[in-house]
Protein backbone atom coordinates (compact mmCIF):
# COMPACT_ATOMS: atom_id res chain seq x y z
CA UNK A 1 0.00 0.00 0.00
CA UNK A 2 2.67 2.37 1.14
CA UNK A 3 4.24 4.29 -1.74
CA UNK A 4 8.03 4.01 -1.20
CA UNK A 5 8.23 6.62 -4.23
CA UNK A 6 7.49 9.43 -2.11
CA UNK A 7 10.20 11.98 -1.84
CA UNK A 8 10.84 14.29 0.70
CA UNK A 9 8.95 17.23 -0.38
CA UNK A 10 5.69 15.26 -0.84
CA UNK A 11 6.25 14.37 3.21
CA UNK A 12 6.51 17.97 3.86
CA UNK A 13 3.27 18.68 1.90
CA UNK A 14 1.69 15.62 3.74
CA UNK A 15 2.91 17.00 6.97
CA UNK A 16 1.68 20.73 6.45
CA UNK A 17 -1.82 18.93 5.54
CA UNK A 18 -1.66 17.09 9.00
CA UNK A 19 -1.46 19.62 10.78
CA UNK A 20 -4.14 21.97 9.62
CA UNK A 21 -6.99 19.84 8.65
CA UNK A 22 -7.36 18.36 11.35
CA UNK A 23 -11.12 17.57 11.83
CA UNK A 24 -11.26 15.85 8.16
CA UNK A 25 -12.87 13.01 7.61
CA UNK A 26 -11.74 9.87 6.98
CA UNK A 27 -10.76 9.19 3.71
CA UNK A 28 -8.20 12.12 3.59
CA UNK A 29 -6.77 9.81 6.13
CA UNK A 30 -6.59 6.97 4.40
CA UNK A 31 -5.21 8.81 1.04
CA UNK A 32 -2.28 9.74 2.99
CA UNK A 33 -1.36 5.83 4.35
CA UNK A 34 0.77 6.32 0.80
CA UNK A 35 2.97 9.41 1.91
CA UNK A 36 3.06 9.51 5.58
CA UNK A 37 6.39 10.55 6.29
CA UNK A 38 9.11 11.72 9.08
CA UNK A 39 10.62 15.09 8.71
CA UNK A 40 11.52 15.57 12.49
CA UNK A 41 8.77 18.59 12.44
CA UNK A 42 6.96 17.94 15.28
CA UNK A 43 7.30 17.41 18.90
CA UNK A 44 5.90 13.84 20.13
CA UNK A 45 3.62 15.91 21.99
CA UNK A 46 2.02 18.81 21.22
CA UNK A 47 2.54 21.70 23.70
CA UNK A 48 -1.15 23.21 23.19
CA UNK A 49 -2.64 19.61 24.13
CA UNK A 50 -0.48 19.69 27.26
CA UNK A 51 -1.77 21.93 30.06
CA UNK A 52 -0.46 20.43 32.69
CA UNK A 53 0.64 16.57 33.78
CA UNK A 54 -1.11 14.15 35.89
CA UNK A 55 0.93 11.15 37.71
CA UNK A 56 -0.55 7.76 37.45
CA UNK A 57 0.05 5.23 39.98
CA UNK A 58 1.76 2.82 38.16
CA UNK A 59 4.42 0.76 38.87
CA UNK A 60 6.86 1.88 36.44
CA UNK A 61 6.99 5.03 34.01
CA UNK A 62 5.69 7.06 32.28
CA UNK A 63 3.69 7.77 34.94
CA UNK A 64 3.16 11.40 33.85
CA UNK A 65 0.17 12.42 31.12
CA UNK A 66 -0.90 15.56 30.06
CA UNK A 67 -4.22 16.75 30.91
CA UNK A 68 -6.22 18.35 27.61
CA UNK A 69 -9.26 20.37 26.63
CA UNK A 70 -8.43 20.50 23.06
CA UNK A 71 -11.15 17.61 22.15
CA UNK A 72 -14.63 18.97 21.12
CA UNK A 73 -17.38 18.68 23.69
CA UNK A 74 -14.55 17.61 26.62
CA UNK A 75 -13.49 19.44 29.19
CA UNK A 76 -9.88 18.34 31.52
CA UNK A 77 -8.87 15.11 30.03
CA UNK A 78 -6.25 12.80 31.02
CA UNK A 79 -4.53 12.47 27.52
CA UNK A 80 -3.24 8.94 27.09
CA UNK A 81 -3.58 8.85 22.94
CA UNK A 82 -4.27 11.89 20.71
CA UNK A 83 -5.79 9.59 17.48
CA UNK A 84 -7.76 7.57 17.54
CA UNK A 85 -8.85 9.17 21.12
CA UNK A 86 -8.00 7.58 24.29
CA UNK A 87 -9.26 10.13 26.88
CA UNK A 88 -9.25 9.44 30.57
CA UNK A 89 -11.60 10.62 33.35
CA UNK A 90 -9.73 12.22 36.20
CA UNK A 91 -10.23 10.53 39.95
CA UNK A 92 -11.70 13.83 40.93
CA UNK A 93 -14.40 13.86 38.99
CA UNK A 94 -15.81 10.65 40.79
CA UNK A 95 -15.76 12.61 44.00
CA UNK A 96 -18.36 14.70 42.84
CA UNK A 97 -21.25 12.49 42.35
CA UNK A 98 -22.58 9.32 41.17
CA UNK A 99 -23.13 11.31 37.43
CA UNK A 100 -19.96 11.52 35.21
CA UNK A 101 -20.55 14.58 33.36
CA UNK A 102 -20.60 14.12 29.91
CA UNK A 103 -17.78 16.57 29.55
CA UNK A 104 -15.49 14.64 31.61
CA UNK A 105 -16.47 11.12 30.12
CA UNK A 106 -13.61 8.72 29.42
CA UNK A 107 -13.44 8.40 25.94
CA UNK A 108 -12.30 5.08 23.92
CA UNK A 109 -11.89 4.37 19.91
CA UNK A 110 -10.15 1.62 18.04
CA UNK A 111 -9.94 2.71 14.67
CA UNK A 112 -8.65 6.34 13.50
CA UNK A 113 -11.91 6.89 10.60
CA UNK A 114 -13.91 8.68 13.05
CA UNK A 115 -17.13 10.70 11.00
CA UNK A 116 -16.06 14.05 12.44
CA UNK A 117 -19.76 15.15 11.23
CA UNK A 118 -23.00 13.38 11.60
CA UNK A 119 -26.49 14.75 10.31
CA UNK A 120 -29.02 13.86 11.98
CA UNK A 121 -31.79 14.28 9.24
CA UNK A 122 -29.66 11.52 6.73
CA UNK A 123 -28.48 9.25 9.75
CA UNK A 124 -30.05 6.14 9.63
CA UNK A 125 -29.80 2.61 11.51
CA UNK A 126 -30.11 -0.32 9.55
CA UNK A 127 -32.10 -3.03 10.93
CA UNK A 128 -31.60 -6.24 8.83
CA UNK A 129 -29.80 -9.96 8.21
CA UNK A 130 -32.24 -12.87 9.97
CA UNK A 131 -35.44 -10.53 10.27
CA UNK A 132 -38.80 -10.22 8.09
CA UNK A 133 -38.54 -7.00 7.33
CA UNK A 134 -35.35 -4.55 6.67
CA UNK A 135 -35.62 -1.05 8.66
CA UNK A 136 -33.68 2.01 8.23
CA UNK A 137 -34.33 4.19 11.51
CA UNK A 138 -33.95 7.76 11.35
CA UNK A 139 -33.10 9.23 14.79
CA UNK A 140 -36.90 10.71 14.58
CA UNK A 141 -38.52 7.29 14.31
CA UNK A 142 -36.27 6.49 17.34
CA UNK A 143 -37.49 9.33 19.18
CA UNK A 144 -41.20 9.75 18.27
CA UNK A 145 -42.26 5.63 17.98
CA UNK A 146 -40.69 3.32 19.91
CA UNK A 147 -41.11 3.46 24.06
CA UNK A 148 -38.65 5.67 25.44
CA UNK A 149 -36.48 4.12 28.38
CA UNK A 150 -34.42 5.79 30.85
CA UNK A 151 -31.21 3.67 32.25
CA UNK A 152 -28.23 4.64 35.20
CA UNK A 153 -25.15 2.49 34.47
CA UNK A 154 -21.55 2.20 34.59
CA UNK A 155 -19.94 1.77 31.20
CA UNK A 156 -15.96 0.64 31.75
CA UNK A 157 -13.70 -0.12 29.57
CA UNK A 158 -12.33 -3.69 29.71
CA UNK A 159 -8.49 -2.74 30.36
CA UNK A 160 -9.60 0.31 32.98
CA UNK A 161 -6.74 -0.04 35.45
CA UNK A 162 -4.51 -2.14 33.02
CA UNK A 163 -1.12 0.00 33.88
CA UNK A 164 -1.71 -1.33 37.21
CA UNK A 165 -1.19 -4.76 35.92
CA UNK A 166 1.96 -6.82 37.32
CA UNK A 167 3.60 -7.51 35.39
CA UNK A 168 2.69 -4.72 32.77
CA UNK A 169 1.10 -5.68 29.59
CA UNK A 170 0.46 -3.68 26.79
CA UNK A 171 -2.18 -1.84 25.73
CA UNK A 172 -3.70 1.04 26.51
CA UNK A 173 -1.98 2.61 29.98
CA UNK A 174 -5.47 3.67 31.84
CA UNK A 175 -5.34 4.46 35.59
CA UNK A 176 -8.84 4.24 36.92
CA UNK A 177 -10.78 6.45 34.73
CA UNK A 178 -11.40 4.24 32.08
CA UNK A 179 -14.99 4.01 33.56
CA UNK A 180 -18.27 6.48 33.95
CA UNK A 181 -21.91 6.81 35.02
CA UNK A 182 -24.19 8.11 33.35
CA UNK A 183 -28.37 7.81 32.75
CA UNK A 184 -29.05 6.93 29.18
CA UNK A 185 -32.19 7.54 27.39
CA UNK A 186 -33.27 5.85 24.34
CA UNK A 187 -35.18 2.27 23.26
CA UNK A 188 -35.04 -0.82 24.46
CA UNK A 189 -33.11 -2.85 21.22
CA UNK A 190 -35.95 -5.62 22.48
CA UNK A 191 -38.59 -3.30 20.49
CA UNK A 192 -36.74 -2.51 17.97
CA UNK A 193 -35.61 -5.93 16.94
CA UNK A 194 -39.06 -6.89 17.30
CA UNK A 195 -40.58 -4.60 14.80
CA UNK A 196 -37.88 -5.72 12.33
CA UNK A 197 -39.54 -9.71 13.32
CA UNK A 198 -36.46 -11.89 14.35
CA UNK A 199 -36.93 -15.18 12.28
CA UNK A 200 -36.49 -18.40 14.11
CA UNK A 201 -33.14 -19.96 13.87
CA UNK A 202 -31.58 -16.69 15.30
CA UNK A 203 -28.58 -17.19 17.33
CA UNK A 204 -26.78 -13.30 17.75
CA UNK A 205 -27.76 -10.11 17.10
CA UNK A 206 -24.30 -8.16 15.58
CA UNK A 207 -23.70 -4.34 15.71
CA UNK A 208 -21.02 -1.71 13.96
CA UNK A 209 -20.65 1.87 13.89
CA UNK A 210 -19.91 4.18 11.64
CA UNK A 211 -15.80 4.20 12.59
CA UNK A 212 -13.73 2.60 10.05
CA UNK A 213 -10.24 1.47 10.29
CA UNK A 214 -7.47 3.10 8.35
CA UNK A 215 -6.31 0.50 6.47
CA UNK A 216 -9.71 -0.98 4.64
CA UNK A 217 -8.05 -4.35 5.07
CA UNK A 218 -8.32 -4.27 8.40
CA UNK A 219 -10.95 -5.55 10.46
CA UNK A 220 -13.78 -3.55 11.24
CA UNK A 221 -14.79 -3.14 14.56
CA UNK A 222 -17.99 -5.29 15.35
CA UNK A 223 -19.73 -6.89 18.26
CA UNK A 224 -22.06 -9.38 18.95
CA UNK A 225 -24.56 -10.02 21.63
CA UNK A 226 -26.29 -13.46 22.06
CA UNK A 227 -29.96 -13.48 20.74
CA UNK A 228 -31.77 -14.05 24.26
CA UNK A 229 -29.47 -11.04 26.02
CA UNK A 230 -30.04 -8.41 23.32
CA UNK A 231 -33.77 -9.02 23.86
CA UNK A 232 -33.86 -9.30 27.58
CA UNK A 233 -35.50 -5.64 27.51
CA UNK A 234 -32.39 -4.19 29.25
CA UNK A 235 -30.13 -3.28 26.46
CA UNK A 236 -30.92 -0.07 24.71
CA UNK A 237 -29.95 2.36 22.20
CA UNK A 238 -29.43 5.54 24.17
CA UNK A 239 -30.11 8.77 22.23
CA UNK A 240 -29.39 10.67 25.37
CA UNK A 241 -26.81 10.81 27.87
CA UNK A 242 -27.45 12.54 31.38
CA UNK A 243 -30.24 14.66 29.70
CA UNK A 244 -28.09 15.93 26.65
CA UNK A 245 -27.60 14.50 23.19
CA UNK A 246 -24.16 12.36 23.12
CA UNK A 247 -20.92 13.97 23.03
CA UNK A 248 -19.66 12.82 19.68
CA UNK A 249 -17.39 11.21 21.15
CA UNK A 250 -18.60 8.90 22.93
CA UNK A 251 -21.48 7.77 19.86
CA UNK A 252 -23.13 10.22 18.78
CA UNK A 253 -26.12 10.19 17.76
CA UNK A 254 -26.62 6.22 18.96
CA UNK A 255 -24.75 4.35 21.20
CA UNK A 256 -25.39 0.53 22.54
CA UNK A 257 -25.79 0.30 26.21
CA UNK A 258 -25.26 -3.35 27.49
CA UNK A 259 -26.42 -2.86 31.08
CA UNK A 260 -23.74 -4.86 33.52
CA UNK A 261 -21.20 -5.69 30.42
CA UNK A 262 -18.00 -4.32 29.76
CA UNK A 263 -17.81 -1.23 27.33
CA UNK A 264 -16.29 -3.30 24.18
CA UNK A 265 -19.94 -3.89 23.94
CA UNK A 266 -21.25 -1.08 23.91
CA UNK A 267 -20.53 -0.03 20.05
CA UNK A 268 -20.63 4.27 19.52
CA UNK A 269 -22.05 5.55 16.86
CA UNK A 270 -24.21 2.32 16.15
CA UNK A 271 -25.14 1.91 12.55
CA UNK A 272 -25.93 -1.38 11.64
CA UNK A 273 -27.92 -4.20 13.43
CA UNK A 274 -27.79 -7.71 11.76
CA UNK A 275 -29.33 -10.49 13.37
CA UNK A 276 -27.55 -13.54 12.57
CA UNK A 277 -28.42 -17.08 12.05
CA UNK A 278 -24.58 -18.32 13.27
CA UNK A 279 -22.12 -17.67 16.11
CA UNK A 280 -19.98 -14.56 14.90
CA UNK A 281 -16.73 -15.69 14.45
CA UNK A 282 -15.17 -12.09 13.79
CA UNK A 283 -12.03 -10.82 14.80
CA UNK A 284 -13.34 -8.42 17.68
CA UNK A 285 -15.64 -11.43 18.85
CA UNK A 286 -12.92 -14.58 18.45
CA UNK A 287 -9.77 -13.03 18.93
CA UNK A 288 -10.00 -9.71 20.42
CA UNK A 289 -11.33 -9.10 24.08
CA UNK A 290 -11.25 -12.55 25.03
CA UNK A 291 -9.99 -13.72 28.23
CA UNK A 292 -9.24 -17.26 30.09
CA UNK A 293 -12.39 -18.34 30.88
CA UNK A 294 -10.85 -19.30 34.65
CA UNK A 295 -11.74 -17.92 38.17
CA UNK A 296 -11.39 -13.63 37.91
CA UNK A 297 -9.91 -14.53 34.06
CA UNK A 298 -6.72 -14.90 35.47
CA UNK A 299 -4.06 -16.99 34.43
CA UNK A 300 -0.23 -16.85 36.03
CA UNK A 301 2.09 -15.02 33.33
CA UNK A 302 3.37 -17.55 30.73
CA UNK A 303 0.02 -19.96 31.33
CA UNK A 304 -0.14 -21.04 27.85
CA UNK A 305 -3.29 -23.60 26.69
CA UNK A 306 -6.19 -21.58 28.74
CA UNK A 307 -9.52 -21.89 26.93
CA UNK A 308 -10.61 -18.33 25.68
CA UNK A 309 -14.37 -16.24 25.90
CA UNK A 310 -15.50 -13.61 24.83
CA UNK A 311 -15.47 -11.14 27.46
CA UNK A 312 -18.68 -10.38 29.40
CA UNK A 313 -20.27 -8.92 32.25
CA UNK A 314 -18.64 -7.15 34.84
CA UNK A 315 -17.27 -7.24 38.23
CA UNK A 316 -17.68 -5.18 41.70
CA UNK A 317 -15.15 -1.96 42.05
CA UNK A 318 -15.18 0.69 44.36
CA UNK A 319 -12.64 3.39 45.09
CA UNK A 320 -11.82 5.87 47.23
CA UNK A 321 -12.52 9.25 46.25
CA UNK A 322 -11.16 11.84 48.57
CA UNK A 323 -8.09 10.56 49.32
CA UNK A 324 -5.22 9.72 47.35
CA UNK A 325 -1.46 7.80 48.16
CA UNK A 326 0.52 9.85 50.53
CA UNK A 327 -1.99 11.70 52.52
CA UNK A 328 -1.21 12.48 56.03
CA UNK A 329 -3.63 13.21 58.38
CA UNK A 330 -3.85 14.15 62.20
CA UNK A 331 -3.04 10.83 63.96
CA UNK A 332 -5.90 10.44 66.79
CA UNK A 333 -8.85 12.46 64.38
CA UNK A 334 -11.75 11.10 62.54
CA UNK A 335 -10.88 11.02 58.91
CA UNK A 336 -14.05 11.05 56.44
CA UNK A 337 -13.63 8.84 53.99
CA UNK A 338 -15.62 8.63 50.80
CA UNK A 339 -15.86 6.90 47.06
CA UNK A 340 -18.13 5.63 44.31
CA UNK A 341 -18.52 1.34 44.03
CA UNK A 342 -20.59 -0.75 41.69
CA UNK A 343 -21.30 -4.12 41.57
CA UNK A 344 -20.86 -5.16 38.44
CA UNK A 345 -23.86 -6.93 36.63
CA UNK A 346 -25.21 -6.85 39.76
CA UNK A 347 -26.58 -4.19 42.85
CA UNK A 348 -23.90 -2.87 45.49
CA UNK A 349 -24.80 -4.94 48.49
CA UNK A 350 -22.37 -3.39 50.82
CA UNK A 351 -19.29 -1.35 50.80
CA UNK A 352 -16.50 -1.82 53.73
CA UNK A 353 -13.23 -0.59 54.97
CA UNK A 354 -10.26 -1.45 56.60
CA UNK A 355 -7.64 0.64 58.37
CA UNK A 356 -5.41 -2.21 58.86
CA UNK A 357 -4.49 -3.85 55.87
CA UNK A 358 -7.59 -5.61 55.52
CA UNK A 359 -7.60 -7.75 58.95
CA UNK A 360 -10.57 -5.83 60.07
CA UNK A 361 -13.24 -4.20 58.18
CA UNK A 362 -15.95 -1.65 58.72
CA UNK A 363 -19.56 -0.57 57.03
CA UNK A 364 -19.44 2.33 55.54
CA UNK A 365 -23.18 4.31 54.32
CA UNK A 366 -24.73 4.18 51.13
CA UNK A 367 -25.69 7.02 48.90
CA UNK A 368 -28.93 7.07 46.98
CA UNK A 369 -29.48 4.37 44.58
CA UNK A 370 -30.31 4.90 41.10
CA UNK A 371 -30.68 1.37 39.56
CA UNK A 372 -28.15 -1.85 40.18
CA UNK A 373 -26.13 -0.80 37.06
CA UNK A 374 -25.19 2.68 38.32
CA UNK A 375 -22.05 3.79 40.62
CA UNK A 376 -23.30 4.17 44.39
CA UNK A 377 -21.77 6.89 46.86
CA UNK A 378 -19.59 5.57 49.95
CA UNK A 379 -18.83 7.07 52.89
CA UNK A 380 -17.96 6.86 56.80
CA UNK A 381 -15.04 7.73 58.88
CA UNK A 382 -12.04 6.30 60.32
CA UNK A 383 -10.08 6.29 63.20
CA UNK A 384 -6.34 6.77 62.80
CA UNK A 385 -5.08 6.32 66.53
CA UNK A 386 -1.54 5.52 65.84
CA UNK A 387 1.41 7.79 64.39
CA UNK A 388 2.92 6.34 61.14
CA UNK A 389 1.69 4.66 58.14
CA UNK A 390 -1.78 3.12 57.49
CA UNK A 391 -3.37 0.92 54.57
CA UNK A 392 -6.90 2.18 54.43
CA UNK A 393 -8.32 -0.38 51.95
CA UNK A 394 -12.23 -0.05 50.19
CA UNK A 395 -14.49 -3.39 49.35
CA UNK A 396 -17.58 -3.94 47.73
CA UNK A 397 -19.91 -7.30 47.94
CA UNK A 398 -22.39 -7.19 45.09
CA UNK A 399 -26.09 -7.96 45.48
CA UNK A 400 -24.81 -11.88 44.14
CA UNK A 401 -22.64 -12.01 47.18
CA UNK A 402 -19.82 -11.40 45.04
CA UNK A 403 -16.87 -9.60 46.54
CA UNK A 404 -13.49 -7.89 45.12
CA UNK A 405 -10.50 -10.51 45.28
CA UNK A 406 -7.52 -9.67 47.48
CA UNK A 407 -5.25 -10.65 45.29
CA UNK A 408 -4.95 -9.08 42.23
CA UNK A 409 -6.16 -11.03 39.11
CA UNK A 410 -3.60 -11.09 35.55
CA UNK A 411 -4.26 -12.30 32.23
CA UNK A 412 -1.80 -11.21 29.28
CA UNK A 413 -4.68 -8.40 27.41
CA UNK A 414 -4.74 -6.26 30.89
CA UNK A 415 -8.78 -7.03 31.49
CA UNK A 416 -10.88 -6.92 34.32
CA UNK A 417 -8.53 -5.41 37.12
CA UNK A 418 -11.17 -5.45 40.01
CA UNK A 419 -8.53 -6.42 43.35
CA UNK A 420 -9.20 -4.46 46.56
CA UNK A 421 -8.16 -1.14 46.33
CA UNK A 422 -5.62 0.15 48.86
CA UNK A 423 -4.59 3.83 49.43
CA UNK A 424 -1.59 4.68 51.53
CA UNK A 425 -1.61 7.30 54.12
CA UNK A 426 0.48 8.35 57.38
CA UNK A 427 -1.28 9.72 60.72
CA UNK A 428 0.93 12.26 61.95
CA UNK B 1 -35.88 7.16 57.27
CA UNK B 2 -32.43 7.09 59.29
CA UNK B 3 -30.73 6.10 55.58
CA UNK B 4 -32.56 9.89 54.01
CA UNK B 5 -31.24 11.52 56.77
CA UNK B 6 -27.56 10.58 55.80
CA UNK B 7 -28.37 11.12 52.06
CA UNK B 8 -28.89 14.46 52.92
CA UNK B 9 -26.43 15.10 54.88
CA UNK B 10 -23.72 13.39 52.59
CA UNK B 11 -24.78 12.94 48.88
CA UNK B 12 -27.83 15.13 48.54
CA UNK B 13 -26.24 18.19 46.81
CA UNK B 14 -24.11 16.41 44.11
CA UNK B 15 -26.77 13.92 42.73
CA UNK B 16 -29.64 14.06 40.52
CA UNK B 17 -33.21 13.85 40.93
CA UNK B 18 -33.84 10.88 42.78
CA UNK B 19 -36.71 9.69 40.07
CA UNK B 20 -34.77 8.80 37.22
CA UNK B 21 -38.18 7.30 36.35
CA UNK B 22 -39.89 10.13 35.53
CA UNK B 23 -39.72 11.45 31.87
CA UNK B 24 -37.88 14.99 31.52
CA UNK B 25 -38.49 16.55 28.20
CA UNK B 26 -35.67 15.59 25.41
CA UNK B 27 -33.20 17.70 24.31
CA UNK B 28 -33.70 18.44 20.61
CA UNK B 29 -31.15 15.87 19.05
CA UNK B 30 -28.83 18.44 16.58
CA UNK B 31 -26.43 18.04 13.79
CA UNK B 32 -23.12 17.67 15.05
CA UNK B 33 -19.89 18.96 13.56
CA UNK B 34 -16.56 18.85 15.05
CA UNK B 35 -12.87 19.03 14.80
CA UNK B 36 -10.93 16.64 16.55
CA UNK B 37 -7.08 17.32 16.87
CA UNK B 38 -4.66 16.04 14.38
CA UNK B 39 -2.61 13.99 16.16
CA UNK B 40 0.22 14.64 14.00
CA UNK B 41 3.45 14.33 16.41
CA UNK B 42 6.53 12.40 15.41
CA UNK B 43 8.53 9.72 17.65
CA UNK B 44 11.58 11.63 18.99
CA UNK B 45 15.11 10.62 18.26
CA UNK B 46 16.02 12.05 14.59
CA UNK B 47 17.09 9.19 12.12
CA UNK B 48 16.45 6.15 14.70
CA UNK B 49 13.43 7.21 15.01
CA UNK B 50 12.75 7.46 10.66
CA UNK B 51 11.33 3.60 10.09
CA UNK B 52 9.02 4.17 13.32
CA UNK B 53 7.70 7.39 11.73
CA UNK B 54 7.51 6.62 8.12
CA UNK B 55 5.19 3.17 9.39
CA UNK B 56 3.32 3.21 12.33
CA UNK B 57 1.88 7.32 11.94
CA UNK B 58 -0.82 6.31 10.06
CA UNK B 59 -3.34 4.63 12.45
CA UNK B 60 -2.49 6.02 15.38
CA UNK B 61 -0.17 9.01 17.42
CA UNK B 62 2.88 8.25 18.92
CA UNK B 63 1.77 8.90 22.58
CA UNK B 64 0.23 5.27 21.69
CA UNK B 65 3.44 4.06 21.96
CA UNK B 66 5.45 6.23 24.21
CA UNK B 67 3.12 5.84 26.90
CA UNK B 68 4.07 1.91 27.14
CA UNK B 69 5.79 0.31 30.01
CA UNK B 70 9.37 -0.97 29.31
CA UNK B 71 8.37 -4.32 27.50
CA UNK B 72 10.26 -7.61 26.60
CA UNK B 73 11.38 -7.95 23.26
CA UNK B 74 9.09 -10.77 22.44
CA UNK B 75 6.58 -8.19 23.51
CA UNK B 76 7.70 -5.56 21.06
CA UNK B 77 8.10 -7.97 17.92
CA UNK B 78 4.74 -9.37 18.80
CA UNK B 79 3.01 -6.08 18.66
CA UNK B 80 4.72 -5.19 15.51
CA UNK B 81 3.40 -8.64 13.91
CA UNK B 82 0.20 -8.06 15.08
CA UNK B 83 -0.15 -4.42 13.69
CA UNK B 84 1.22 -6.08 10.02
CA UNK B 85 -0.77 -9.53 10.33
CA UNK B 86 -4.20 -8.58 11.75
CA UNK B 87 -4.25 -4.89 11.62
CA UNK B 88 -2.73 -4.70 8.36
CA UNK B 89 -0.73 -2.37 8.54
CA UNK B 90 1.33 -1.55 5.57
CA UNK B 91 4.48 -1.56 7.25
CA UNK B 92 8.13 -2.60 5.17
CA UNK B 93 9.39 -6.31 6.24
CA UNK B 94 12.91 -4.45 5.70
CA UNK B 95 11.89 -1.93 8.55
CA UNK B 96 10.65 -4.36 10.76
CA UNK B 97 14.08 -4.52 12.77
CA UNK B 98 14.82 -0.90 12.81
CA UNK B 99 11.15 -0.49 14.57
CA UNK B 100 11.86 -3.26 17.24
CA UNK B 101 15.30 -1.87 17.57
CA UNK B 102 14.20 1.79 18.30
CA UNK B 103 10.95 -0.16 20.43
CA UNK B 104 14.18 -1.52 22.65
CA UNK B 105 16.31 1.48 22.91
CA UNK B 106 13.18 3.74 24.07
CA UNK B 107 10.99 0.83 25.69
CA UNK B 108 12.80 -2.05 26.26
CA UNK B 109 13.28 -4.53 29.10
CA UNK B 110 15.38 -7.52 29.39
Amino acid sequence: MRDDKEGPFSHSLTNLHRGHAAATRGLSRRAMLRNVGATGLSLAVSPALADELVKLPFASGPRERPVTHAFPQKGDMILQRVRPPLLETPMEVFDRGVFTPNEQFYVRWHWAEIPNSVDVNTFRLAVRGHVDRTLSLSIPDMIGDLPRVELAAVNQCSGNSRGLFAPRVPGAQWGHGAMGNAKWTGVRLKDVLDRAGIKAGAVQVRFRGLDEPVVPEAPTFRKSLAIDHARDGEVMIAYAMNGEQLPLLNGFPLRLIVPGWYSTYWVKMLSDIEVLDKVDDNYWMAVAYTIPDTPHASIAPGQTGVKMVPINRMVPRSFFTNIADGASFAAGTRVPVRGIAFGGDAGVAKVEVSSDGGKSWQPTRLGDDFGKYGFRQWQTDLALADKGDHALMVRCTNSSGEVQPDTPNWNTSGFMLNVIETVQVKAV
Amino acid sequence: MLKRLFVIGGFGSVLLSSTPARVQDLPTIKSTTVELPAGDALFPGGASADAINNNCLACHSPDMVLNQPPLPKATWEAEVHKMINTYKAPINEADVPAIVSYLMKTKGKD
